[in-house]
């Protein structure tokens, strides 16, 4: 039992991600997470605006129940399977650089600063939260999957599109990370 | 009741990526500063385990459990879709430290600052298939 509440080590979790994918392709179903973004804008009538939400979302309903399934995952991992003073232990250089930028030491999983109940009355992290979230939903559709439909499955599938989107995804990521961060924090 | 399947697989998926730290927004700064294995060594391995395993189930053409052939869909071949699109979609990653399942993930977890980049990313997402005939793909 003690090594579920422990963090797992990455050597396990990589593991468990190929055993996800298989379990999904057994099932008949290519495993990607992002498509759930689209069938959400159909059920919420975006079908009357655009061609590209025209399609019997009802199809797509498995990938739904996959997404209520992670979110009750991601609650019982939280609340069974982790210890309750539990902080994710990054590596010291990583700290130092947020610290840097102005963050507080970590604490818990992610900065309670952006993410908590109390950031929800920040509106400038409001605005932040909103602004990430929106290029991650536009960008993942615009480069059609994300971490899962690409990453994984499609650099599996060995398919240059996917190799050129994580290429991408790193672009992004550290132009964030490394120039626009000492901008924003 | 055909897809409580998913939702076991949804919840296995959701555990694993709260368990690895792949939906810590700190995982994903150290990942970005290259200052651990961490998440390189997850992805890596999924994808060590995840090549031959792709290229098996193509030779001996195995079938998913309804005895149907399991397809693999090839993504047509273009520049600008996935290098404007995957920057854009990495920009999104470092600023919220989530990509799309982790978003829900952390939502799961309790962390309600989720909720606004989930209906931002909702929003981002139509925004896209609004203009989508307008970007170059």
């Amino acid at each position: 039992m003690n090594y579920i509440l422990q963090p797992w080590p990455w050597y396990v979790s990589g593991a468990l991600i190929a055993l996800i994918m298989f379990l999904m392709l057994f099932f008949g179903k290519n495993f990607g997470f992002s498509n759930n973004l689209r069938t959400l804008c159909t059920m919420c009538g975006a079908d009357k605006y655009a061609p590209f939400f025209q399609f019997d979302w009802q199809k797509q309903s498995w990938n739904l129940f996959f997404l209520v399934g992670t979110f009750v995952g991601g609650w019982i991992a939280a609340n069974w399977l982790s210890a309750p003073d539990y902080t994710v232990a990054i590596s010291t250089q990583t700290v130092e650089d947020l610290k840097a930028l102005g963050f507080s030491e970590p604490v818990g999983f992610v900065p309670e600063s952006q993410f908590g109940i109390d950031a929800l009355s920040n509106w400038a992290n409001v605005a932040i939260l909103a602004l990430g979230g929106f290029m991650v939903g536009f960008g993942a559709r615009y480069a059609g999957g994300c971490t899962s439909g690409h990453a994984i499955s499609g650099i599996s599938d060995l398919q240059p599109a996917s190799l050129l989107a994580v290429v991408g995804f790193f672009i992004g990521g550290l132009l964030m990370t490394h120039v626009l961060f000492p901008l924003i924090f | 009741m055909k897809n409580i399947k998913f939702i076991i697989a949804g919840t296995l998926f959701g555990i694993i990526m709260y368990k690895s730290e792949a939906a810590s927004w700190y995982r994903i700064q150290e990942m970005f500063r290259f200052q651990s294995i961490h998440m390189y060594g997850i992805i890596g391995l999924a994808v060590a385990i995840g090549v031959p395993m792709v290229y098996f189930i193509k030779k001996r053409e195995m079938k998913d459990f309804t005895g149907a052939p399991i397809v693999f869909h090839p993504k047509a071949w273009s520049i600008p879709r996935y290098l404007f699109g995957g920057t854009i979609f990495g920009l999104g990653w470092a600023l919220s430290g989530a990509c799309p399942g982790p978003i829900v993930v952390n939502i799961g977890a309790g962390f309600p600052g989720y909720l606004v980049v989930l209906i931002s990313a909702v929003l981002g997402t139509f925004v896209y298939g609004f203009f989508r005939n307008k970007l170059p793909h």
